[in-house]
């Protein structure tokens, strides 16, 4: 228990007030994350109000099972967190560490296929100031793109990529959480870093929620 | 000009300029008002309740609610009296009158290109009539800039890939300020010129000067013909597009439900993004105009689509609905290019 | 030097947080608030001396009509510089990070802030931050305007906007950081009894700034990488070319950026707040009015954005709205002169230096908050938009406003964070001088505004040359009060008369524990059991028994 102890930091009165304060900031912290997110999702709601057929066309060329498949793989990755933070608050070493495993190895799979995808989007020539060959003219047809598609590619790479960062960086923190729970830092007394980051990643997740919809189902029949 | 102390008020050469100054005029005196009182309260309590001794005990007031109040509401109801009137000269200010004549103006870094409905152009200069209301419309090919005439308290920014509109009446003649207000690169300020206030024949001598070219409803029209709009635009069989004869002015019904009014700014849109706003019972083939056509082609094309073709009845017989809805009253737009 | 004065003596030779531990490391790892803040100050202090050397080359120029001092392309870097720096690494930092840091702890009674790691971090990130911003300046320089208007920011200019728009975005994260940090502090680490409405209009205030870091910087965060994909890859959002537009740059630029100048005058305000009421000893005048009046501002703050915008293609009913809402944000700005001018009635009012820049302040902001008016009046705001006239207006706001409240704060708590006193005479000089060259700066500015001056001109027509030559007269004695502090507050700190606890005879927490305080701020958790500003029952010897949470 002396390592539980020495996780009280100095400025703190007790276990109560050092989690309360954690719970708010990680809150507050994922309130700016909503809103930084929010400027994104705003200007998809702008351009896609003026330019929806575009954004229609634009979303045809996604791949609604690699997408769905994804979504699948993210839920189960929470899941797994969940089960993480309990293990934690029930004091299982190796529990912490295994489901985090689990997220981490859940995690790598999105990321996979969406390496999968974006080598797709490479070969259509839709990644804007990449490879964008294929965003002013379709190359099948010899049509002219309507206007707007280009901005349904930037904002899909924009809103996937910025959420794969998200996941990018999660990762990590998701390793350094599984060792030390490996090594007992954790227990049910303390266990605020388990919980702050399965926060983290469900929110992560949640995003996905949102963007999974708006970019691939509106195509979809 | 001297280099003495300046006058406070540029000129006032429009109808607004003066309703605009006593706007200020009043907000000055808000201004002048509120910042002695509550400075003035502000000394005037520091030097009377000055600390005598240390051990001074100050008396403890306290504030009664009728006076939170006041200070809230006696704000609150000035404020509601100039927003009311800002509104309301904002709308002034902006709606030009039926019966303006169009000038177009096209900002480019670092000049104004401006061409009258006669034809005339000129740049950094822009020669107007007396006492006629005038209304600019205004694109930008490169950069966001912003028009700017003191004197007639008129403003507007001119931004890529939209038109926007400004209107003024002039009441002196003389040589005012032309300024490019928003902030548009290096030689910013140096993009700017002057507005010339003329008599009205003086106004007409000087189109049919050395500045004289051809009218741009005339370019437009070749323009039309040289991009073939004709053979989708027209009645009949082969019809694919709506048919712009007496089209401006009117409300258009729009796919997917909606209208708009055919002004300029939806017939600008129309040719350079034609899929933003497709004509109910039409498909969206027209090209995107976007960037093959200069700034200028597309205000002449509008000249076309506005002062020649919207002088022409609409045809009666048509296979499609028309793109105008049925009994709407436009009001006809005068011509600009009488003095040609 | 070492005159006796009556701090309790067992404190005199106790180690406090500036000697405890002196070595280089200690001071670059510290997560002490009290030794971030200061790190905050020397950095800020830094990048404000970078804006003003700017702010200097760009009134030389507008001496003379012409643009003969400064070619146009280093005129224009210059007042871009001159901006981004003052804006984004002086005056939103300025006060929350130096002040707020320092003071949120002590006031709440607590040993340090909720996360003072995170706290270090923030530093840090805005140091990168601010050494992006710093490295576009010096190299090849930035003439964007701080605006970044879209497309010339994106497309046209040649300059290193890529860089600074780097740096805006990794300063943004420290905002949010210090932030949510302020948040969780005040909700959490308060000191046993005290109460949210015990708490002094300074923390108050430094919450409704908190909640304004939180919700509004991350927007510009994902504006500038927005801005940066455009101008990197051509994403085209805000690319007419490719459908984007241009306009929608400038509603989510200000969606931040308005809010940004509450960051900057909210906490200035809270400053104000402790000051008029120490100097007047006195309750402050409708205290909880002054609290909620702050929670207003933040709130209406970040629906008025669409003011910036009226004479823009933005429809004109969507104006009327923003209009009507700016309106309403003068109320509780109304509200709080109000009531600061109240404390003063039948108070015991000394004029020490923290008090003449507090009246320098309400003369200032109550002709920036005044011409705001002006602007939010839609009819008003066509002529006036974009010229001289609002440059003036948002320095008297944040300039005259914000800093005053800045250089009122440092003044009233240097002999807390250095433990030493400043010279009575230089102090006061300093603040009338930067009263009477502010004035002399900008007011001549409202005028050549009205004229139809534009901004950001190189050159300008003849006619007003005696204008701005008044301005630029008044800035050369505005220069010299900003440059007096940084000499003899620094001559304070070796030669300066040692500060008791409590110099001014001020309630508030902070006053309660030596000067300065030690390295855990308290060596017992205060409990609070009055109202702040208590100062009926606050014994009025001259200098209260230093040390009081014994």
């Amino acid at each position: 228990m002396t390592s539980l102890a020495a996780s009280l930091q100095h400025h703190f009165t007790d276990f109560k007030q050092q989690k309360e304060s954690a719970v708010l900031g990680m809150w507050s912290f994922l309130v700016q994350e909503v809103m930084f997110f929010g400027g994104l999702f705003l200007t998809y709601a702008v351009y896609r109000s003026q330019y929806p057929q575009a954004f229609h066309d634009g979303a045809t060329h996604l791949d609604v099972v690699l997408g769905g498949v994804n979504t699948i793989v993210l839920i189960c990755s929470s899941l797994t967190m969940a089960m993480a933070v309990h293990a934690a608050s029930k004091g299982h070493r190796g529990g912490i560490a295994c489901w985090l495993l689990l997220t981490i190895f859940f995690g790598s799979i999105f990321l996979g296929v969406k390496v999968v995808e974006y080598k797709e989007k490479w070969d259509h020539g839709f990644i804007p100031g990449i490879s964008d060959h294929g965003l002013t003219v379709d190359h099948e047809t010899h049509q002219a793109r309507p206007t707007g598609f280009a901005l349904y590619f930037a904002l899909y790479f924009a809103m996937t990529g910025l959420h794969a960062i998200h996941m990018i960086i999660g990762i990590p923190i998701l390793a350094i959480i599984a060792i030390n729970g490996l090594r007992g830092r954790y227990g049910p007394e303390y266990y605020t870093p388990v919980e702050m980051t399965g926060l983290y990643w469900h929110f992560v997740d949640i995003v996905w929620i949102f963007l999974f919809p708006l970019l691939y189902l509106i195509g979809a029949h | 000009m001297g280099k003495s102390f300046p006058p406070l008020l540029p000129p006032q050469a429009s109808t607004v300029a003066v309703e605009v100054d006593v706007l200020y005029a009043l907000l000055v005196a808000i201004l002048a008002f509120f910042t002695l009182l509550i400075a003035g309260l502000f000394l005037f309590f520091g030097v009377k309740y000055a600390r005598k001794s240390e051990a001074d005990r100050p008396i403890q007031v306290h504030p009664p609610m009728w006076l939170e109040i006041a200070w809230s509401v006696i704000p609150l109801l000035i404020c509601v009296v100039l927003f009311v009137w800002g509104v309301a000269l904002y709308f002034k200010i902006y709606t030009p009158p039926k019966d303006a004549i169009t000038i177009h103006v096209v900002g480019k870094r670092w000049m104004w290109k401006i061409q009258h409905m006669s034809g005339a152009r000129e740049i950094n200069e822009l020669h107007v009539p007396l006492g006629v209301p005038v209304r600019l419309l205004l694109t930008s090919e490169d950069v966001i800039h912003a028009f700017s005439l003191p004197a007639f308290r008129v403003k507007r920014d001119v931004i890529p890939g939209t038109m926007t509109t400004m209107w003024f009446n002039a009441t002196k003649t003389g040589e005012f300020h032309l300024f490019c207000a928003e902030y548009c690169g290096t030689k910013h300020s140096e993009m700017n010129g002057k507005v010339v206030v003329m008599e009205k024949d003086a106004y007409q001598r000087w189109l049919a000067g050395p500045n004289a070219g051809l009218p741009p409803a005339v370019q437009g029209a070749r323009l039309f013909e040289e991009l073939n709009c004709i053979s989708c635009h027209r009645n009949g069989a082969e019809q694919r597009g709506p048919v712009l004869e007496g089209l401006f002015g009117k409300p258009v019904l729009l796919k997917g439900g909606g209208t708009v009014v055919a002004d300029d700014t939806y017939i600008r849109e129309s040719i350079v993004n034609p899929t933003a706003k497709t004509v109910n019972g039409f498909e969206s083939l027209m090209p995107v105009y976007l960037s093959q056509l200069s700034e200028e082609q597309v205000n002449a094309l509008l000249a076309y689509v506005r002062d020649t073709l919207g002088k022409e009845e609409a045809p009666k017989a048509s296979p499609k609905p028309a793109a105008g809805l049925p009994g709407s009253a436009a009001s006809p737009k005068p011509s600009e290019s009488k003095g040609r | 030097m070492s005159t006796p004065n009556h701090a309790a003596p067992q404190y005199q030779e106790e180690e406090n947080y500036l000697t405890h531990d002196t070595s280089i490391q200690s001071w670059l790892l510290t997560r002490d608030h009290k030794r971030i803040a200061l790190l905050y100050l020397l950095s800020v202090t830094f990048f404000f001396t970078i804006g003003g050397v700017f702010a200097t080359l760009v009134r030389i120029e507008l001496l003379t009509p012409a643009g003969d001092f400064l070619s146009a392309e280093f005129y224009n870097q210059a007042f871009t510089s001159h901006g981004v720096m003052m804006i984004f690494f002086f005056l939103i930092p300025v006060v929350p990070a130096v002040l707020g840091n320092f003071l949120v702890p002590l006031m709440v009674g607590a040993k340090d802030l909720a996360f003072p790691r995170i706290n270090l971090l923030s530093w840090y990130i805005f140091i990168v931050g601010a050494g992006c911003a710093v490295f576009a300046v010096l190299t090849g320089g930035l003439d964007t305007g701080w605006t970044l208007y879209p497309p010339y920011s994106s497309a046209y200019s040649q300059s290193r906007v890529t860089w600074a728009v780097a740096g805006v975005f990794i300063a943004g994260f420290a905002s949010i950081l210090t932030g949510v940090n302020f948040i969780a502090t005040v909700h959490r680490m308060r000191a046993p009894g005290l109460t949210w409405f015990r708490l002094p209009l300074f923390v108050w205030a430094h919450y409704a700034t908190s909640l304004v870091m939180v919700l509004g910087t991350p927007v510009i965060a994902i504006t500038m990488v927005l801005l940066g994909l455009e101008r990197v890859f051509g994403f085209g959002f805000f690319d007419p070319a490719k459908g984007g537009d241009p306009v929608l740059f400038q509603h989510l630029f200000w969606f931040y950026s308005h809010p940004a100048v509450y960051i900057m005058i909210l906490p200035a305000m809270g400053v104000i707040s402790e000051i008029i009421s120490t100097f007047s000893r006195q309750k402050l005048f409708g205290y909880s009015f002054v609290a909620m009046s702050s929670l207003a501002i933040a709130i209406l703050g970040f629906l008025v954005w669409g003011h910036h915008l009226f004479t823009t293609s933005q429809s004109a009913y969507t104006g009327i709205l923003f209009s009507a809402l700016t309106f309403l944000v003068a109320i509780p700005s109304a509200i709080k002169a109000f009531n600061w001018t109240a404390t003063l009635y039948k108070g015991s009012v000394v004029w020490e230096t923290p008090m003449l820049f507090a009246f320098g302040f309400m003369g200032l902001f109550l002709i920036g908050g005044l011409t705001g008016l002006f602007l939010a009046t839609m009819g008003m705001d066509i002529h006036l938009q974009d010229t001289y006239f609002v440059v003036s207006h948002f320095h008297y706001v944040m300039v005259g406003g914000g800093v005053m409240g800045y250089m009122g704060g440092l003044h009233f708590w240097w002999p807390k964070i250095t433990g030493r006193m400043y010279s009575q005479f230089w102090s006061k000089l300093s603040a009338m001088l930067i009263f009477a060259g502010f004035n002399f700066t900008f007011f001549p500015q409202f005028i050549l505004g009205y004229m139809g001056m534009p901004r950001r001109y190189h050159s300008y027509p003849e006619e007003w040359q005696v204008l701005n030559v008044m301005s630029t007269m008044g800035a050369s004695i505005l220069a010299i009060g900003y440059i007096l502090p940084g000499i003899y507050l620094t001559h304070s700190i070796f030669l300066g008369k040692k500060a008791p606890a409590n110099p001014w005879g001020a309630t508030g927490l902070e006053w309660k524990t030596s000067s300065p305080p030690p390295p855990h701020n308290f060596h017992e958790t205060p409990i609070v059991t009055t109202e702040a500003y208590d100062y009926q029952s606050l014994p009025l010897s001259e200098t209260p028994e230093p040390g009081g949470a014994r």
